[in-house]
C-alpha cells in the first residue's frame, strides 16, 4: 500500500484503486492514482486499470485512510497462528472406515 | 529498455543491510514499508521515475501521427497505443511514489531537465512507416528489457511491469502489422519501410545502453536485482530475434557487417555511435528541445484544470459538511 506524499503541494490526493475481476470475485488492489475526488477518482480509475476488460466493480480508497500492519510487527502479529497447528483439519486422524469428513 | 545509464548508489554496509540482501538473494520481494537501505531506495526513485519519463515523454513521437493515420482503424488503433503508453507511466510514477516521492516532484525534475528519460525519443518520425519502426523496434527493444523486470525484487516495480508487458506485446505487432502492409505496398512504399529501418536500427541498439560488462553501477543493481541483464546481453538478444522479422518483411538491416555466427548462432554486428548517443542524452538529439517545450506547455496549460478540479473537489466537499451541520 502506498504512503501518502510528504510534501503536501497542491497535488491531487492519491488513491487506492480495488477491482472485482468477475462476477464472483473479491475486489483485489490493483494499484493507485491521483484524482480530486472519489468521483473522479472512479473515472480515472476505468482509464488506467480496465482498459482491457479487467473489471466489473472498482472500489477506491483514500490512501491516507487506510491503516497498514507493520512488517516489523510481524512475528508477535501472526506467530499465534503457527503455534495452533490444531485448527488445521489434518491436526486429526479419522480413521478410512469412518468415511470421508 | 527506457531507463538508461542509472547511477546506483554505492550500497551502505553493516547488519541490516546483509540481512536485506539475504532476503533478495533468497528471492524475496521488498515491499514499501519495509526496511530498505537509502541506497537503495534512491537508485530505484532515479530509475523507476526514468522509465515513467520515457513513457510519458514516448507518446510524442508517436501522438505526431494521429491526425494523420492512414485509415480511420490505424487512427483507432493509434489512439489506443497512446493511451497504453500513458498508462504505462501512471503505474510507474504510483510505484515510485511507494518509495516517498510525490508525482508532481517527479514531474518538475523531468520539466527541468534534472531527470532524464530514454534517449530514442529525441528522433522525430518523418513518415507513417516510422510508427511501424517505433512499434517494431522500439517497443521490441523495451520488452526485452521489461520481461525479465516482472522479477525484479522491488514488489511495486515488479507489479507495474507485468501490467505493461501485457500490453506492450499489442504495441509491437501493431508496429511489425504497419511495416508488413508497407513492405508489400507500391515501391514508394517499400521506400519508405526501408527508409524508417535505416534511420530507427541503430538508435533501437542505443536503447540498451553502452556496454556495462565493467560497470559498478551495473553491478550493484544487478545485486539488488533491479538491472537483471548486462546491456550487451540484452542488445544481442534483440538482433537475434529481429534480423530475421526484417528478412520476413523483405528488408534489410543497415549494417554490412551483420552476419550469423554459425557456431555461436549469435549475429555479428556494428556498434552503434556513441558519440551520438551520449550527445542525445546530454540534450543534443534532433527532438530533445521540441520534446521538453511539449511538455513543459502541457504542464502549464493544464494547471488551470488541476486547480480548478481540486478546488470544486474542496467546495463539494465544504457545502456535504453544512448539510450535515
Amino acid at each position: 500500500m502506498s504512503k501518502p506524499p510528504p510534501t503536501a503541494r497542491n497535488e491531487w490526493p492519491l488513491w487506492e484503486v480495488f477491482i472485482r475481476g468477475q462476477h464472483g470475485m473479491s475486489h483485489r488492489h490493483v494499484g493507485s492514482l491521483h484524482a480530486p475526488d472519489a468521483e473522479m477518482a472512479i473515472k480515472n480509475a476505468r482509464d488506467v486499470y480496465t482498459r482491457r476488460n479487467e473489471g466489473v466493480s472498482i472500489w477506491v480508497v483514500e490512501a491516507t485512510k487506510i491503516t497498514a500492519s507493520s512488517p516489523s510487527e510481524k512475528g508477535p502479529m501472526y506467530e499465534p497462528a503457527l503455534s495452533k497447528v490444531y485448527r488445521h483439519p489434518t491436526f486429526f486422524d479419522i480413521p478410512e472406515d469412518v468415511g470421508a469428513m | 529498455m527506457y531507463a538508461q545509464m542509472v547511477k546506483s548508489e554505492i550500497a551502505d554496509g553493516g547488519p541490516e543491510m546483509d540481512a536485506f540482501q539475504a532476503r533478495i538473494d533468497a528471492g524475496e520481494r521488498i515491499e514499501p514499508k519495509d526496511w530498505m537501505p537509502d541506497s537503495y531506495r534512491k537508485t530505484l526513485i532515479r530509475q523507476i521515475s526514468q522509465h515513467a519519463h520515457s513513457e510519458i515523454v514516448g507518446q510524442l513521437p508517436e501522438g505526431n501521427w494521429i491526425t494523420r493515420a492512414p485509415t480511420l482503424e490505424r487512427k483507432a488503433i493509434l489512439l489506443a497505443k497512446v493511451q497504453d503508453e500513458a498508462g504505462h507511466g501512471l503505474y510507474l510514477y504510483c510505484a515510485a511514489e511507494t518509495l516517498g516521492v510525490s508525482r508532481d516532484e517527479l514531474t518538475e525534475m523531468l520539466l527541468d531537465g534534472r531527470m532524464k528519460y530514454s534517449s530514442i525519443f529525441n528522433y522525430p518520425t518523418l513518415t507513417w512507416a516510422d510508427i511501424g519502426a517505433v512499434g517494431w523496434l522500439v517497443d521490441g527493444a523495451a520488452i526485452m528489457n521489461q520481461v525479465p523486470l516482472q522479477r525484479t525484487s522491488y514488489g511495486p516495480y515488479a507489479r507495474a511491469m507485468v501490467r505493461i508487458c501485457k500490453e506492450e506485446s499489442f504495441h509491437q505487432r501493431q508496429g511489425y502489422d504497419i511495416m508488413m502492409k508497407m513492405a508489400q505496398g507500391s515501391d514508394a512504399q517499400k521506400r519508405m519501410a526501408q527508409d524508417a529501418l535505416n534511420r530507427y536500427w541503430y538508435p533501437s541498439l542505443m536503447m540498451f545502453g553502452p556496454s556495462d560488462t565493467e560497470s559498478v553501477h551495473s553491478t550493484q543493481s544487478m545485486k539488488w536485482r533491479i538491472k537483471i541483464n548486462s546491456n550487451d546481453e540484452l542488445r544481442q538478444k534483440f538482433v537475434n530475434q529481429t534480423v530475421p522479422q526484417a528478412e520476413y518483411l523483405g528488408l534489410s538491416v543497415p549494417d554490412e557487417n551483420l552476419r550469423l555466427n554459425e557456431e555461436t548462432g549469435h549475429y555479428e554486428f556494428s556498434e552503434p555511435d556513441w558519440d551520438e548517443f551520449f550527445q542525445v542524452l546530454n540534450g543534443n538529439g534532433p527532438c530533445n528541445a521540441e520534446r521538453i517545450a511539449a511538455r513543459n506547455k502541457a504542464w502549464d496549460d493544464g494547471a488551470w484544470v488541476r486547480e480548478g478540479m481540486m478546488e470544486h473537489a474542496r467546495k463539494k466537499a465544504d457545502n456535504t459538511k453544512l448539510a450535515v451541520e
